[in-house]
């Protein structure tokens, strides 16, 4: 089934530079593994579109049951240069909680 | 017979360190320090004051003031709590001193007489600039590789981030408080571990424990329930957060936790939330001390605001610095009108459509024109939700910025906005504040520097 990413997780994000940076933190540690299949770099960029130019990375932190993403040139230049309202990134991890995921019923069994 | 040469053994320890943050960036909650002080025991006070924009401010301000140009919320903060500190003999660490550190030690000395201050120095580079260059070090950009030079008479501020040891240092020659400029944020949380448990340059392990706790802390309230989305409306009084503590242990364990009674909220869904906080690769968060691995930590909950961690493996400190280096990069402006229902988006992007025809017109060129439409999709763009054509919003708001390198271009911009309200779609308003600021952008040139060009120095001012 489809739902909001927001059903598995909940992230920050901010920046450096131009690139910003998502956390993505698994509500449950039983859904890292949602994460690490649905929420893909190719899905993250296509997300949001023309707003990231460049590549996203995806780094890995079983530890946590989380991920961190890294949106490069993504803030329209960042820091000061940007002209954007939203110049640090800081609503982006909030965006992506709107991201549809594919979910099994069995998945969400404790 | 002769003894064994042996380090000092650290003084035991009834309970563990309490290092707090009571500042995650100049300008936060002017009353944390203060509560973290008055509220609970603790025994070291952290302040961060310096964001990357800010060196660039208090250059100007040295500029034109030689007694100026580091953060001014400081000396009267430490006026407002010498009695307790001293007292308590609470340490305070922070990097209040910007640009010129010795004169925000005479005005903390002005604010409260009788206290030690001791100021690190070395971390500003503004000078030396011309000699390093000369010396064939290009100072790339990390991040788009031009080297320095393509610059160079734009530069405003330049720092290296200096890291914990100079800060223990300091904190050893027994000073109330320690003042330094530009430093690795986390260093002002680890410099009073190093300075109690007389950690090495070689406890990789140690040293990574105490940049991630120092990482989980350096922006305040973030970690104790502020800028939570953790079930965000049931974090209990807001208006009274507590500011976040570490409870360090000389194994390099701890516990992030705050004073009791006060508002947040501490558990390890906010913790983590922090921990991946504007951070790179996890696994090599790089400090002047050490690498840091975060992937290696645990975390669990340990009882009512209570997070405990531990685990976290480190690696030798990298051969170079980093330098934070800041230049003029042209000008910049925004205005912005609001428009209602009806069709409140369509007048919107009519207003927006109209003044890009105007400035055409007038053959004024910027780099860059970017326009956002508040309630519809300012903060996310294509992925906000709802679409913005599925509804027909109660009011947009417009906003229109423009930059470049020509100030007179933005400045003839912000005339352009106001006009629209009687020359343009029907029912514009919110022009209350009057024409928008022309404002010059400084922008950040993030480069590397050998270590051994950074000498820092200690001083005690009386």
């Amino acid at each position: 089934m489809k739902v909001p990413l927001s059903r598995v997780a909940h992230t920050r994000s901010g920046d450096k530079g131009d690139i910003a940076n998502i956390g993505v933190i698994a509500w449950q540690p039983q859904y890292y593994p949602i994460l690490l299949r649905e929420v893909t770099p190719e899905r993250v960029k296509a997300f949001f579109g023309e707003m990231v130019r460049g590549e996203v990375d995806r780094f890995e932190l079983p530890n946590l049951a989380a991920l961190n993403l890294l949106l490069h040139h993504a803030l329209g230049g960042g820091g000061t240069v940007s002209l954007r309202t939203d110049a640090q990134g800081k609503t982006l991890g909030a965006a992506l909680l709107g991201m549809e995921i594919e979910v099994y019923e069995r998945e969400f069994t404790d | 017979m002769r003894s064994n040469p042996r380090p000092p053994t650290p003084s035991p320890q009834p309970r563990p360190l309490r290092i707090a943050n009571g500042q995650g960036f100049w300008g936060d909650w002017l009353e944390a320090p203060v509560r973290l002080v008055d509220g609970g025991e603790i025994d070291y006070l952290t302040l961060d004051y310096l964001a990357e924009v800010t060196m660039s401010i208090l250059q100007k301000q040295r500029q034109m003031d030689p007694e100026l140009g580091y953060a001014r919320d400081f000396p009267p903060l430490i006026g407002r709590i010498a009695g307790r500190i001293r007292e308590r003999g609470i340490k305070v660490v922070a990097n209040a001193g910007g640009v010129n550190p010795v004169a925000c030690a005479r005005a903390v000395l002005k604010a409260a007489p009788g206290l030690k201050v001791a100021v690190v120095s070395g971390d500003d580079i503004l000078q030396r600039i011309p000699e390093l260059l000369d010396k064939g070090y290009e100072l790339r950009n990390i991040d788009t590789g031009e080297p320095l030079a393509s610059i160079r008479d734009r530069i405003l501020s330049a720092n290296a981030y200096i890291g914990a040891f100079p800060l223990a240092e300091a904190l050893a020659t027994g000073a109330d408080v320690v003042i330094s400029g530009r430093c690795a944020d986390a260093a002002l949380v680890l410099a009073p571990m190093i300075d109690r448990f007389g950690w090495g340059p070689e406890d990789y392990d140690k040293l990574a424990a105490g940049i991630v706790a120092g990482h989980i802390i350096e922006c305040g309230a973030q970690c104790s329930g502020g800028n939570c989305q953790v079930d965000w409306q049931n974090i209990p009084d807001l208006a009274n957060i507590g500011y976040p503590i570490v409870e360090a242990e000389p194994d390099g364990s701890f516990v992030v936790t705050k004073h009791p009674g006060t508002g947040g909220r501490i558990d390890t869904h906010g913790v983590k939330e922090q921990l991946l906080y504007e951070i790179g690769d996890p696994r090599a968060y790089l400090t002047p001390d050490c690498v840091a691995d975060f992937t290696s930590l645990h975390l669990e909950d340990a009882g009512p605001d209570r997070v405990h961690g531990c685990g976290v493996r480190g690696g030798p400190r990298p051969a170079m610095l980093k330098a934070s280096i800041s230049y003029h990069a042209g000008w910049k402006a925004s205005g912005t009108l609001v428009y209602s229902w009806p069709q409140a988006l369509e007048k919107a992007r009519a207003a927006d459509r109209i003044t890009r025809q105007r400035l055409d017109q007038l053959g004024l060129r910027f780099d860059e024109i970017y326009t956002e439409y508040f309630g519809v999709n300012a903060c996310h763009g294509p992925a906000a939700r709802p679409r913005p054509d599925d509804a027909d919003p109660p009011e947009v708001q417009v906003r229109i910025s423009v930059r470049g390198p020509d100030k007179r271009a933005a400045d003839r911009f912000t005339r352009e906005m106001i006009p629209l309200v009687l020359t343009g779609p029907p029912g514009g308003t919110g022009y209350g504040e009057g024409r928008p600021e022309v404002r010059q952008i400084v922008a950040y040139w993030p480069a590397l520097i050998p270590r051994e060009e950074i000498e820092t120095r200690v001083e005690v001012v009386e």
